[in-house]
């Protein structure tokens, strides 16, 4: 077998390749399209076709394409001549003009054909009345872009007076063609220095290919330009040069065009008037990435400095936070960028704060602190600041290696202000502080952010001297009947992250006394405040609002799965009313609402029926019938999928019981998920029934890793499995999701098959399938093939028996699983479902009928 | 030239508006003794009731709204339907000294003292204003014409009441079931004695802090009120009612219950706004004209939240979760409210929950003498309704699901607890009855009854009173409390917005809205902030408002111009003037 790299391509290079047929319709389409008497195509169309002509190319660079098919080029010229071309289909040709001549061969044929200097020279188009259509300009550009693959265009272009055009484009009134241009500029120099030069670079050096030398003149010019759009677009133009480098090109001439520049840019720091510094910001991040400028020391740190300090928060915030992820920086430059990070955090502190009581967070600023203050003070930005530092730090805590240290306990009680502030609990004493709480008070933004933090935060240590404090923050949220019910699920997942980092701290602390210091100014100590939680939670399950009911079971859940095996958990959580008010809501009238009952039910299940807990008073058998009912009765798809999800859960956990009762639960199932409406619940079944194969493969097999060394095998556990299987009804419901309306169900069914196959039959017969016998099984069998390559199974599926294939026989689904081709029915289901609509030949016939120009058309002009 | 005057009553409701003659001159012209549109608030600020300006314009007196201040009945032991052993035994209060000459008038409950005589109330202002010379009372919603009967029948009052019908119906229906909760529990002896100041200095608080005691007065009659509502003469949104010729009155919708209304006071060239009891939530009244607002040169506002650290949503999400929480663990739920008002939007609430919550089972009981004439008086007023329950009615279909409720069982009304209620009777349970100070009305009875049990609730939703004190003779008390007050008045930020929208030139206001509750003093953002500065009144002030007056239209008449002897042939012609800074006296 070919690697599947190559099978992708090889399907590619068929899908899209030029077929008789097309090539047939090919010049009917291009004539029609020519035509100015028809009427014009719509985008999509003319899309689809250039992303052919591109499939078309990449796949064959020869000349081939175009001179066995002189209408492609018939098109270009007609289009030339028309006197007034409509933008659509001058957008167009500018386009296929270019992916044509992407390759050197095509390109010199065209040349000759004189079409490239009618099309890109300074015969092109920007004569005629479309251009002032941006969709032309954009083509242009585009077709330029297209071309831009080998010398020779680049030569060409440099010496017709292209350049200057693109160099207009950079500052078009349409947002869409000045990108394009400054795209096209960075794809022309990095092509140009690293095709034309085989040395490295200087400052100072004049060997520069021309077309480099241009492109970095223009920038150096506008950068000292008066004119700040000039300045602007020369901005966006390096940022976007040093953003592509990143990642691609390690090439020198990086480094020596900073050099080049770099004075410019640190100038441009320092000037307040500049309405570009979110860019200078942009710059040296793509700068610091480039790994050119790795290890260098001295002057672009100090540029990078200097922004830091200069930059307003907002904008230094996100080449902070960019540094900071870099692997090298040097580390007084991170601190301090971690510094502008913290500082709006830094001056929350001290604003909440008596002057002398709390120290801040920070031992000086990078920037002036009053920018900060200022930005806090004002009701329009201060949400904003807050929000932009809260989701960088967020950022920074998600880094698995953060090269510096944060301060975790400070900006813990930090993230606690913020969060009393936005609450209105904390009455603070400073001016500042007022002015801040009165900003923030309602604010749901700056709430989200911070207790997003706040769960992020809860994988540091060193805050646990704050955890009592911090619970009595999220406790007053949780209660509060004015939290808004997104700001209540924030709250919900940090109380859960929290709320596992201090079952972590107390079960790693033997002594109770530690903890009690853990948890000082709570009034339980040496306890989780479960009770606390416990009682909000009972009240907040019985909200009307179901969005708090739905994030109240979800914490539920996530509180079971994490704790689960803790004691004071387990019985605070008995003792309450939550079990019973979870059951209720399987009948919630909101199927969100059912399908987070039904998910934590399941988990509440395994701690309350499945292990032995005393005095519980839910059993197994009760619960399982729910949600067998909810999988066959409920009218939404979402509790379905929740049941037939948390049915797969136990599987895995092993909580159905012995092989034979889980046989039966595995039948049971599958026979209530086959003709399922919603095929995620189908395909839920297919998982279910894939861990169950798995399982009973495992418990069976006397040693479940020995290779199958013949073919088909009488040994008993074999014979065994596959009457369990039989039992279980899994073969029938197997090979009916084959042919299942929805593709994943089919692609999933025959993934399981494979597995089976792989199991009973040695792996080296899958390419093989064996020949049908003629026995009434296998005329079975060859039935069932059959079907299968139609795709009608579903529909001609065996109810009666009388077509002759027993799902339930064990013999007959061995030789099923030997014979039928799973391999074939694989790729077919793996071919996208619109293969046929999608296809060239599809493509062109769609043309020409909206054109009107097909051949029934014509006998009936005739 | 001066503007207009402003100053309160001791009521705690009641406003007077007093303007000057209708032409103004500007300052520099007009003589210090000028008479000024004055305002002046007839209430106490209380922080719990409603304000009543009165303002005089082109000597016009016009009491805005004439609310009741029901919070004296606090000081009062409750009226029981049912002989209370318990309130019976209680001790009479003596004396640090050993008198026990008061024992009789005071008892003593848990700690707190009350006055063991029929509930009183505490009278709008007279001192500041001869009601007698009011000559319109302008009514803004239900809840702020309570003390009516006690202006039209006992001031000598001659003038006109305007009011929506829907403010007139339900207004009737809430007097008349204060008047049958307190005559239906008839009490022999009164209580003067305590009153005496030298007795009162000697009282412990909050009885020895009460003012104008002197003032309080026992509950009006059912003719009485009969009589003062006969004054009322109906008016529909954006009816342009002509005072006199001189001053121009329409109300608008509010916004924030059936038939409330904000008022527009306006001359040719002067607009004076009046906005109490406003909502911009989307409840079940029309949602309030605020374009109407606009262009005012003074915007007096009143009727803010009373508790505007509680959001309406939250709170009714706590209501419910509590109630169902009560039910579920076998409880009952008692709810004291008024017959009208945010109990329709619980119901509505309920409506939607109780399946939701598995409550299917659970009967709601609402008790009140005039349970059934609320719940179909909510029902037959669609034009005054929202958008969406006007549509239902088209449909047609009951505006409001309570309906339904009733319709399917789930939801029963009864005039008291006595007859079909005590046979129809389930627990666990929900009940919604008056009234929410807990003084009087069938709520007593259920108080005595569920207060011994830690299963049962009671959910304050009103907030007009106080909890803590509303519960204090109850003490002690088993039942879970619970405070849920859903009050959909504008609250500061709505403020900052309609003001912004509206941009009057000036905002009068309450004292205590210009500044941080005295319990949050961080909390500057339950102030108003607006620009210029909201000019803020106290108890007992006048207020010089500080618009000016520049123009006046007049209209020359024939008669007026005299006819001039030379020619006599000129025709009559009506002519209209405006004059800059025209005098004239």
């Amino acid at each position: 077998m070919c690697d599947p790299q190559s099978r992708f391509v090889a399907r590619a290079r068929r899908r899209f390749a030029m077929t008789r047929e097309c090539a047939v319709l090919l010049p009917r389409v291009c004539a029609a399209l020519a035509d100015p008497r028809q009427p014009g195509l719509d985008d999509t169309c003319l899309e689809k076709l250039l992303d052919w002509f591109r499939s078309l190319t990449w796949f064959d660079p020869t000349v081939e394409l175009v001179r066995d098919n002189p209408c492609v080029t018939e098109l270009i010229s007609s289009v030339l001549a028309l006197p007034d071309p409509s933008p659509s289909i001058l957008a167009f040709t500018l386009q296929l003009a270019g992916i044509l001549a992407s390759s050197e061969s095509r390109f010199q044929h065209l040349q000759q054909e004189k079409l490239l200097g009618r099309l890109f020279g300074r015969e092109g188009p920007r004569g005629v009345a479309a251009w002032e259509d941006a969709s032309v300009r954009s083509a242009w550009l585009k077709g330029v872009h297209s071309m831009l693959h080998h010398l020779p265009a680049l030569r060409c272009l440099c010496s017709t007076g292209g350049m200057d055009v693109i160099f207009t484009l950079q500052g078009d009134p349409s947002l869409f063609v000045a990108s394009a241009a400054s795209q096209l500029l960075v794809h022309m120099l990095t092509f140009s220095l690293e095709s034309e030069t085989s040395k490295s670079l200087s400052t100072k050096d004049c060997d520069w290919p021309a077309c480099a030398q241009m492109i970095v003149k223009h920038i150096k010019e506008s950068l000292q330009s008066s004119s700040a759009s000039h300045v602007e677009q020369s901005l966006k133009l390096l940022s976007s040069l040093f953003g592509s480098c990143f990642g691609s090109c390690y090439a020198a001439w990086t480094d020596v065009l900073w050099l080049d520049i770099a004075k410019q840019i640190e100038s441009f720091l320092l000037e307040e008037t500049l309405q570009a510094q979110p860019m200078l910001a942009n710059i040296l991040l793509n700068v610091a990435r480039s790994p050119a400028f790795c290890g260098t020391e001295g002057s672009f740190w100090a540029i990078v400095t200097s922004a830091l300090e200069h930059l307003t928060p907002i904008q230094a915030g996100p080449l902070a936070v960019g540094l900071l992820k870099l692997c090298k920086c040097p580390q007084d430059v991170r601190i301090q960028a971690l510094t502008v990070l913290l500082q709006p955090m830094d001056c929350i502190l001290r604003a909440a704060s008596q002057p002398l009581e709390c120290a801040g967070l920070l031992d000086e600023s990078v920037s002036d602190p009053v920018t900060v203050e200022s930005l806090l003070s004002s009701k329009t930005s201060c949400a904003g600041l807050l929000c932009q530092t809260l989701a960088h730090l967020e950022k920074l805590l998600s880094l698995k290696h953060l090269r510096v240290d944060l301060p975790s306990e400070s900006l813990l009680r930090s993230l606690m202000t913020i969060l009393q502030f936005c609450h209105g609990f904390l009455s603070p004493a400073s001016p500042l502080g007022i002015t801040i709480s009165r900003n923030l008070i309602n604010s749901f933004r700056v709430q989200k952010s911070a207790l997003d933090v706040l769960a992020a935060l809860s994988e540091k240590k060193d805050c646990d001297t704050l955890i009592g404090s911090l619970f009595d923050v999220l406790l007053a949220y949780l209660q509060s009947p004015n939290t808004n019910p997104t700001v209540l699920k924030k709250t919900f997942q940090a109380t859960s992250k929290w709320l596992v980092h201090l079952q972590e701290l107390s079960s790693s602390n033997s002594q109770c006394q530690q903890t009690e210091k853990i948890l000082e100014g709570n009034k339980v100590v040496c306890h989780l405040p479960f009770t606390d939680v416990f009682v909000v939670l009972q009240k907040r399950l019985c909200s009307p609002c179901w969005e708090v009911r739905d994030s109240s079971l979800e914490f539920l859940t996530s509180m079971v799965k994490c704790l689960r095996e803790q004691k004071e958990f387990r019985q605070c959580l008995l003792s309450s009313e939550v079990l019973r008010l979870t059951e209720n809501l399987l009948e919630d009238p909101e199927s969100y609402v059912r399908a987070s009952a039904v998910t934590a039910l399941g988990h509440l299940a395994l701690m309350t029926c499945f292990a032995p807990v005393i005095g519980n008073q839910y059993n197994k058998e009760s619960i399982v019938a729910k949600l067998q009912e909810i999988l066959s009765t409920d009218s939404e798809g979402f509790p379905r999928r929740a049941v037939i999800s948390i049915f797969t859960k136990w599987l895995r956990e092993g909580c159905t019981g012995q092989l034979k009762d889980t046989e039966q639960f595995v039948s049971r199932v599958i026979q209530t998920v086959e003709h399922d409406l919603d095929w995620e619940v189908r395909l839920g079944g297919l998982e279910l029934v894939e861990v169950f194969c798995s399982q009973a493969i495992y418990q069976l097999s006397q040693c479940p890793y020995a290779p199958v060394s013949s073919a088909v095998t009488s040994s008993t556990p074999h014979n065994e499995l596959l009457q369990v299987f039989c039992r279980a009804k899994l073969f029938g419901f197997l090979f009916g999701s084959l042919c299942d309306c929805d593709k994943p169900v089919g692609q999933r069914a025959c993934d399981v098959l494979v597995g089976l196959r792989g199991h009973f039959y040695p792996v080296s017969t899958l390419e093989n399938p064996q020949e049908i016998e003629d026995s009434p099984a296998g005329r079975g069998i060859a039935w069932l093939q059959r079907t299968l390559r139609q795709g009608s199974l579903a529909q001609n599926f065996p109810t009666g028996g009388g077509v002759g294939v027993d799902f339930q026989d064990p013999e007959s689904m061995m030789l099923a699983l030997g014979a039928i081709d799973l391999l074939e029915l694989h790729d077919e289901l793996n071919k996208s479902s619109d293969h046929v609509e999608e296809s060239p030949q599809s493509l062109l016939q769609d043309i020409l009928a909206t054109l009107g120009t097909t051949g029934d058309n014509e006998v009936d002009c005739y | 030239m001066s503007g207009v005057e402003l100053s309160p009553c001791t009521c705690g409701f009641c406003w007077t508006l007093r303007g000057t003659r209708w032409l103004h001159l500007n300052d520099a012209q007009v003589p210090p003794t000028s008479p000024a549109h004055r305002l002046i608030k007839l209430a106490k600020p209380l922080g719990f009731g409603y304000t009543n300006p009165s303002i005089q314009f082109k000597s016009t007196t016009i009491m805005l709204d004439c609310g009741l201040d029901m919070t004296s009945t606090l000081n009062f032991l409750p009226l029981p339907l049912v002989q209370s052993p318990r309130l019976s035994k209680l001790p009479g209060w003596v004396l640090k000294d050993g008198s026990m000459f008061l024992d009789k008038e005071l008892k003593e409950c848990s700690g707190h003292v009350f006055v063991d005589s029929v509930p009183e109330f505490c009278l709008p202002e007279t001192e500041l204003l001869d009601l007698s010379t009011v000559d319109v009372i302008l009514i803004s919603n239900y809840h702020c014409m309570m003390a009516l009967p006690y202006i039209t029948e006992y001031t000598g009052f001659t003038g006109t009441v305007y009011a929506t019908e829907p403010t007139v119906q339900i207004g009737r229906l809430l007097m008349e079931e204060l008047v049958n909760s307190i005559e239906r529990v008839p009490k022999a002896q009164s209580a003067s004695m305590w009153k005496n100041k030298e007795v009162q200095r000697l009282l412990p608080a909050p009885l020895k802090d009460a003012v104008e005691v002197s003032m309080w007065r026992k509950c009006y009659t059912m003719p009485e009120v009969n009589a003062a509502l006969s004054k009322i003469q109906l008016v529909g949104y954006s009816q342009k009612i002509e005072l006199f010729g001189a001053v121009q009155v329409t109300p608008l919708s509010s916004g924030y219950a059936l038939g409330s209304s904000n008022w527009i006071i306006q001359s040719h060239y002067e607009k004076v706004s009046y906005v109490s009891g406003s909502s911009l939530l989307t409840t079940h009244p029309q949602p309030m004209d605020q374009a109407s607002l606009k262009n005012s040169d003074v915007l007096i506002l009143t009727g803010l939240t009373q508790i505007p650290t509680a959001n309406p949503d939250g709170m009714v999400g706590e209501f419910c979760s509590n109630l169902a929480m009560t039910v579920r663990n076998g409880g009952n739920v008692l709810v004291p409210c008024y017959p009208s008002g945010v109990i329709y939007d619980l119901l509505e609430c309920l409506y939607q929950y109780i399946d939701s919550a598995g409550l299917s089972n659970v009967p709601f009981y609402f008790i009140s003498p005039v349970a059934n004439s609320s719940l179909e008086f909510s029902q037959i007023f669609a034009e005054w309704l929202c958008h969406n329950k006007q549509t239902k009615v088209y449909l047609p279909e009951p505006p409001f699901p309570h309906a339904e409720l009733i319709q399917t069982n789930k939801l029963k009304h009864y005039p008291s607890i006595h007859g079909d209620f005590s046979n129809d009777f389930k627990q666990p349970c929900v009940v919604f009855t008056g009234h929410p100070s807990l003084r009087f009305g069938d709520v007593v009875h259920f108080m005595e009854l569920w207060g011994k049990s830690s299963l049962n609730t009671v959910i304050f939703t009103e907030p007009d009173f106080s909890y803590l004190d509303a519960l204090a003779p109850y003490q002690p008390l088993a039942m879970k409390c619970v405070y849920c007050p859903i009050d959909t008045r504008l609250n500061f930020i709505q403020v900052s917005k309609l003001l912004k929208e509206v941009q009057p030139l000036h905002v009068v206001c309450p004292e205590q809205y210009t500044q941080p509750p005295p319990t949050q003093s961080h909390r500057t953002d339950l102030m108003i902030d607006c620009q210029p500065p909201a000019m803020s009144y106290r108890r007992a002030e006048v207020l010089t408002l500080p618009y000016k007056r520049r123009y006046e239209k007049i209209e020359i008449m024939p008669d007026d111009l005299g006819k001039d002897p030379e020619n006599p042939g000129v025709s009559s012609q009506e002519l209209s003037f405006s004059f800059p800074k025209f005098s004239c006296s």
